[in-house]
């Protein structure tokens, strides 16, 4: 029994309770940042330790924040786990931090990592919440990563910066392709994932109203 | 005359054709959740702007002042020049604006009570929107000086405030239509979204 509930913690926002498709949280991060996959895959990996991290701590502190003032006690906790994840990329990943430009520092105001320290956090155990950040920080980037693989295999017909559609079916070499723009600019993202959105309703049968 | 038009053009810019929330996708997660209803997405878009407009100036100058490499200079004291503050930014900033969003509440209670009224359950939910942080480190990234913070800050919200309101008033036309089971809600906001982006672009054509 005790072994399903934690299995359903870490596997339900996988799937089931997605936390952007069925939540409906940090939809803003989601968008912006999926032109390119590898923007996407370090956006996933500085929320999965943001949400790990600020989980956790809210957790091991859930007996002593007052909830008068939580919210902020709860924003402190994340900014500063942020500004970490900021420096870090900064000094490591430069290129990739300057494209993400002002979305790392967005993570703060991301509605997932405050969503989960509300509503799961503050009444969990450390273990449990740590699992549950985990879970929902990797359902964010299987979002992230789908949208993402979406809009740059039909934006610029690559994938991880590699060439997939063969450079001779371009219109410009003689063939017939040319690559969908669209793709690249903000309608592209909106409507990849209310596609995707859709399809994930479908299958799992949830429904609104 | 010539400074006039540069505010103008700014504004037109950051209200048209860079859009904060369809070219940025910044506040989306209020923009969803609260346009199911006409006046309630009025109340938040003009909560947006009034907010925005006051915190993005402000934020200015904490990081002129304050934040930025030899910003506190004006203290005088010896060796302030090499002091870089910057990696304070998101935590300073996050703090203002949770401390603006309470003084315009509690301002508002005493001044207006009729405003307040209409404004009030929005304006907490204002601190954790990310149109508002995500101004302010545009303003930060782009450089811009004091009167520009301004002009960009309101016109973020107007951009803001116009996005909403379009889209609750769509939504509320497609009460009456029959939409697939899966795409109820989220799924047609999203498409909706897209094609309200998409119209917007067409701004982009425009040179000031």
């Amino acid at each position: 029994m005790a072994v399903r509930k934690t299995l359903d913690t870490f596997a339900g926002p996988l799937s089931r309770s997605n936390p952007i498709t069925t939540q409906v949280l940090g939809i803003c991060s989601a968008l912006a940042v999926t032109v390119k996959m590898d923007t996407a895959l370090v956006m996933s990996g500085a929320l999965v330790f943001v949400l790990v991290g600020s989980n956790a701590i809210v957790a091991a502190l859930r007996d002593l924040i007052p909830s008068r003032v939580r919210i902020i006690v709860m924003l402190t906790i994340i900014a500063t786990l942020v500004i970490f994840i900021d420096q870090l990329l900064k000094a490591y990943l430069y290129d990739i931090s300057k494209q993400l430009s002002i979305f790392v520092g967005l993570i703060i105001t991301n509605c997932i990592v405050l969503g989960r320290a509300e509503a799961f956090a503050l009444k969990n155990t450390v273990w449990e919440s740590a699992l549950d950040g985990l879970g929902n920080a990797l359902g964010y980037g299987l979002i992230l990563l789908l949208v993402s693989a979406a809009r740059e295999l039909f934006g610029s017909g690559s994938l991880l910066g590699f060439q997939v559609v063969p450079a001779f079916l371009y219109a410009e070499n003689g063939g017939w392709y040319v690559n969908n723009g669209l793709m690249l600019l903000a309608p592209g993202a909106f409507i990849i994932l209310g596609l995707l959105i859709w399809l994930q309703r479908t299958v799992t049968g949830y429904t609104e109203e | 005359m010539d400074a006039l038009s540069h505010y103008l053009s700014l504004a037109v810019e950051t209200i048209f054709i860079k859009n904060i929330l369809l070219a940025y996708f910044l506040g989306m997660c209020s923009f969803l959740a609260i346009s199911k209803k006409v006046e309630t997405s009025i109340g938040l878009g003009l909560a947006v702007v009034f907010v925005n407009g006051i915190t993005v100036p402000a934020n200015w100058m904490i990081s002129h002042y304050l934040l930025e490499k030899g910003a506190l200079q004006w203290t005088g004291i010896a060796g302030m020049e090499q002091v870089d503050l910057s990696f304070l930014t998101f935590i300073v900033f996050i703090a203002t604006i949770a401390a603006m969003v309470q003084l315009v509440e509690m301002t508002l209670d005493r001044v207006s009570p009729t405003l307040y009224q209409s404004l009030g359950i929005f304006l907490p939910l204002i601190a954790v929107n990310c149109a508002i942080l995500g101004s302010s480190l545009f303003m930060v990234e782009r450089e811009y000086d004091l009167m520009e913070a301004a002009v960009f800050g309101t016109s973020a919200g107007v951009g803001f405030f116009l996005a909403i309101v379009t889209l609750a008033t769509m939504r509320y036309k497609l009460k009456y239509s029959n939409v697939p089971k899966g795409l109820r809600g989220l799924g047609i906001a999203m498409l909706l979204t897209g094609l309200i982006s998409m119209a917007y672009m067409s701004f982009s054509g425009i040179n000031l």
